[in-house]
């Protein structure tokens, strides 16, 4: 039985699908076998972000209404052996997607694979509610920012009542908060939420805390999975993320602020790259 | 972080106006997310029984759920207008 992993966030724009991409190769690299399924309906971008947008043939919904098999719709990702992508359908209305079909896919891809990691689209429309509903595992992905944190609330109180795990009084989903673009000098400033205080504020484990980084819109300029950037801060910060979900303790990295020379602050560049 | 930015942060800074103003909206969210999704619907059918009798509009029912420790409360609000006082 594969474990179920929804991304998701309420807000727009915070970082799902690069989050999605990133933890899907992660999980792919440490040699479990990973489907990453775009619950987006309408507005797939999944496929870009991982590079493979010239090669959608059949997707989600055609798998749904029986025009496509499984393995006619998955695409194998050419960098990472053991990872696959299931497309989001581009053209049809977001109601094509419902429990049953949903569910059905599920079941057939938990045969196959380790972990399927489902990246919910914006909001709490039919295709949040579906990524969502057989989570095993939900990644809350939050901007340090009012509105990204009072969704994220929102989502949590959805995932505790309206997701499978809920409506059949089983052990609840576990919830994960991913903090991303978080800029430590401006927490410093006081100009932006500190780590503690949105944990303190939505109260779930913390997996990790991924910096505002340059080398996000680098990777998905040319559909690379940020985490393959081994020389990136962000990519960096989700591998430790991944080995925190799979058990292992690391500390935080990029939470603080590294101390700067006078030369630095005033000749410096921005900080991308980080020799590991 | 040094001992001066820590005072300036907790003192005024942005963020923690912001983070202020998550406690305050979030617990309010919270408290209303635990009730029963029928409530609007019976505050509508309490609505359309009294509005057989008396002229009276939504905004004067409020239907409301407390709960206090292990028992709950439920809260019927019915302001009645003028009128029918000044028929008794």
């Amino acid at each position: 039985m594969a474990k179920i992993i929804v991304v998701t966030s309420g807000k727009g724009g915070v970082g799902k699908t690069t989050t999605s991409a990133a933890i899907s190769s992660g999980l792919a690299l440490q040699g479990h076998k990973t489907v990453v399924v775009d619950f987006d309906i309408g507005l797939r971008n999944l496929d870009i972000i991982m590079g493979c947008e010239r090669r959608v043939v059949y997707d989600f919904i055609n798998v749904i209404n029986g025009e496509a098999t499984l393995n006619q719709a998955l695409i194998k990702d050419k960098r990472i052996p053991k990872l696959f992508i299931l497309p989001a359908s581009q053209t049809r209305d977001k109601d094509a997607l419902n429990i049953e079909g949903v569910e059905k896919i599920l079941n057939e891809l938990s045969l196959e694979f380790d972990f399927i990691v489902c990246d919910s689209p914006a909001g709490i429309e039919t295709g949040a509610m579906m990524a969502m509903y057989f989570a095993d595992h939900a990644i809350i992905v939050t901007n340090p920012e009012v509105s990204s944190v009072r969704d994220s609330d929102r989502i949590l109180g959805i995932l505790a009542s309206k997701t499978k795990r809920a409506v059949e009084n089983n052990t609840p989903v576990q919830e994960h908060l991913l903090l991303t673009r978080y800029d430590p000098e401006r927490v410093e400033k006081g100009e932006m939420l500190s780590v503690e205080d949105v944990k303190e504020i939505l109260a779930i484990p913390l997996i990790g805390v991924i910096p505002e980084s340059k080398s996000v819109l680098k990777a998905s300029n040319t559909g690379t999975p940020v985490i393959l950037d081994e020389s990136s801060d962000a990519g960096i910060a989700y591998q430790d993320s991944i080995a925190r979900f799979l058990g292992e303790s690391r500390p935080m990295r990029f939470v603080n602020t590294e101390r700067k020379s006078l030369l630095r602050r005033l000749f410096g560049k921005n900080r991308e790259d980080v020799s590991a | 972080m040094s001992i001066f930015s820590y005072l300036k942060r907790r003192s005024n800074s942005t963020a923690s106006v912001a983070k202020e103003r998550l406690q305050i909206i979030i617990s309010h969210e919270r408290s209303q997310r635990n009730t029963p999704d029928y409530l609007p619907k019976l505050q509508e059918e309490i609505l359309a029984v009294i509005a057989k009798y008396v002229p009276i509009t939504r905004d004067r029912v409020t239907v409301n759920l407390e709960r206090t420790g292990d028992s709950a409360v439920l809260e019927l609000n019915v302001m009645m207008p003028d009128e029918v006082l000044e028929d008794i």
